[in-house]
């Protein structure tokens, strides 16, 4: 069981329904996370790496749908899961946390409740048990007096307070895999290192493994050993965190790396504009014909354009997605 | 909470003396008074003696803000004044007939919550079903009924046809009678309701805290019944409050329709007769049931969403 793979996705398609037909918005994505183990997800927004995850907890909705592939969680295929079979996955064995703490919240609702929510879904408790496991769960992300915040409303609270709780509620169950959804990039940098560290901690603590989501390559480097780019759908390069961002293979994960601003540039080399990949990310309905990264890419030849590349091994389980691969 | 109270109470001060301020406006551009309306039906002329007598007994040849001064001291001291026609206290004649009205006010909002709401419940969380489809068809029908021929086509089939409920008249405040009325008046507030309902629900299904609570494996029963029915709630208690100004308000042609004995149907003969006093008191009290109601919504809706302050 040990060296089992905690989450295995293989071949994962997603579709994206319009008008009558069928577009993959994400195609062809295969990842491993290990028990305990923290992978990086990076990419612009619209890459397709928000409902990755959501696939991954069955949360996909209309027009989106899983297409194809299989998730092994556990080394139990979940995709095809009855609704009542994965919610007790849901929240209790995988769970989920947001963007936005200050809308992933019920504005109506004291935080204590919903964080008490849990141990009543999955853990058979009584509203009173629950209520008091929720002043625990509070404690354990280091809100200050949390037997008086559990009665506290998220308007009363900050957006760290409230990722804190989001927190509290995504790991009151001892998940083994935290889906973190780009869990800092509404806070403040000063709140962001306070959050990144309390989910680092509490998952070692746990042993819950972590797929870290983030536009933010810093923070990935940071948080993470492992790291998959995506683009346009697809899982254009998995590494090393460290070799990403010593050695980016992708030219795609190059100019991501190039485009980081760093601190003290100006005064070192003068006012310069800051480095950026030219264009967008194509919409779903229009990806084009071979590699989808080749109307932006500089290394772009007449073989990009009409043939899909496929995947190169690099050893230890890294890979890149390119002709042009180095 | 107390504090808020009264301060929405003082509140309502100025509103009633801009109501009576309009009043009494159009009632000095609008011909006839109360003494030429005795003489309306063509044969008789009276005596224009007569006519100036009457004017001066009920202050009526004072200059318009003369008598507007008078009229807003006496009710300084709850003094709705006296009716023309029955020489008996305004709030006497008012007191009469706000019973019925409540009655009937409360009948068909108790009808349009009771069959509305759900209505709006389910078309939201089966949207694009048959139940969906067929609801929102009937709600947009329902608010473009006139009420009156509503009114007409009940009163034909459950009367005349079926025989099952009396036409029209109070029976003495016998429910058989409150019935239909209710049934007329209630449909547009109902059809109103069905769609904010469902559009309420529709929008909070999309929030991102319903999300949340579905990442934590929570049924959709449960989403419904923990996270969604409060926030729905606040936008529903809205709806009702200001649908009950509707229904005071359209409530006139209904009591004229069914002879129900309620202040609609006397503010209709108070303005023919030019009945100055009565109109004034009855449309006082129409807006402050109106201020109230609305005011009670408010202070519900603090009591379920905690971002709400008392304000």
């Amino acid at each position: 069981m040990t060296g089992q793979p905690i989450l295995e996705v293989e071949n994962l398609r997603i579709d994206l329904a319009l008008g009558g037909k069928r577009f993959p918005a994400v195609q062809d994505v295969s990842f491993t996370i290990d028990r305990g183990e923290t992978l990086g997800l990076v990419g612009e927004s619209g890459c397709g790496k928000s409902i990755t995850a959501l696939s991954l907890i069955g949360l996909l909705r209309d027009p989106l749908m899983i297409g194809g592939g299989t998730i092994r969680f556990n080394g139990r295929e979940i995709q095809n899961l009855s609704a009542s079979e994965m919610r007790k996955l849901r929240g209790n064995r995988i769970s989920m946390i947001f963007q936005e703490p200050m809308t992933a919240l019920n504005p109506l609702s004291p935080v204590g409740r919903q964080i008490a929510e849990m141990f009543v879904l999955h853990k058979g408790a009584s509203w009173n048990e629950a209520e008091k496991l929720a002043v625990e769960a509070l404690a354990s992300v280091r809100v200050p007096a949390p037997e008086r915040r559990v009665k506290d409303y998220p308007h009363q609270l900050s957006g760290g307070m409230r990722q804190r709780v989001m927190i509290a509620i995504a790991l009151a169950c001892g998940p083994d895999l935290l889906l973190a959804d780009e869990p800092t990039t509404a806070l403040d940098v000063t709140v962001q290192a306070e959050i990144l560290d309390l989910i680092r901690e509490l998952s070692s603590a746990k042993g819950t493994a972590v797929l870290m989501i983030s536009h933010d390559l810093g923070l990935i480097a940071n948080m993470c050993r492992r790291v998959g780019v995506m683009y346009a759908g697809r899982l254009v390069e998995e590494r090393n965190a460290e070799d990403v961002f010593r050695s980016p293979s992708h030219p795609y994960t190059r100019g991501l790396v190039a485009s980081l601003p760093q601190l003290g540039a100006r005064a070192r080399h003068g006012r310069q504009r800051l480095k950026e990949i030219a264009g967008v990310v194509p919409p779903v309905s229009a990806f084009p014909e071979g590699c989808r990264f080749n109307p932006r890419c500089y290394a772009s030849t007449e073989r990009c354009r009409a043939e899909d590349p496929g995947v190169t091994a690099l050893g230890d389980g890294s890979f890149v997605r390119c002709h042009h691969h180095e | 909470m107390l504090s808020f109270i009264v301060r929405r109470l003082l509140q309502t001060l100025p509103i009633i003396l801009a109501v009576a301020a309009l009043i009494f406006l159009m009632f000095s551009v609008i011909p006839g008074t109360f003494a030429s309306s005795m003489s309306d039906d063509g044969r008789s002329v009276l005596d224009a003696e007569v006519m100036a007598r009457m004017n001066k007994e009920f202050g009526l040849e004072d200059p318009v803000y003369v008598r507007f001064g008078k009229y807003i001291a006496q009710l300084a001291t709850f003094d709705l004044g006296t009716s023309f026609r029955s020489r008996q206290p305004v709030a006497d004649v008012i007191a009469e007939r706000l019973w019925p009205t409540a009655q009937l006010a409360l009948a068909s909002m108790l009808f349009a919550i009771a069959v509305g709401v759900p209505l709006g419940f389910i078309a939201a969380l089966r949207p694009g079903s048959w139940i969906d489809t067929f609801s929102m068809v009937g709600a947009v029908s329902g608010l473009s009924l006139p009420k009156f021929w509503l009114g007409l086509m009940l009163m034909y089939l459950f009367a005349l046809v079926l025989g099952w409920l009396p036409s029209f008249g109070y029976g003495g405040g016998s429910l058989r009678y409150l019935i239909l009325p209710s049934i007329a008046l209630g449909v547009a507030p109902l059809a109103l309701l069905a769609r904010t309902t469902r559009a309420a629900v529709l929008e909070i299904m999309n929030a991102d805290f319903v999300r949340t609570a579905r990442s934590k494996g929570m049924s959709e029963s449960k989403v419904v019944r923990w996270h969604l029915t409060r926030n729905a709630l606040v936008i529903i208690l809205t709806t009702i409050g200001l649908q009950f100004g509707t229904v005071i308000g359209q409530a006139v042609v209904i009591e004229k329709l069914f002879s129900w004995p309620g202040l609609g149907s006397l503010l209709v003969d108070s303005v023919t007769l030019r009945d100055i006093p009565v109109v004034q008191g009855s449309i006082l009290v129409i807006v402050l049931l109106f201020l109230l109601i609305n005011m009670l919504v408010d202070v519900l809706c603090a009591i379920i969403d905690p971002r709400i302050k008392y304000t």
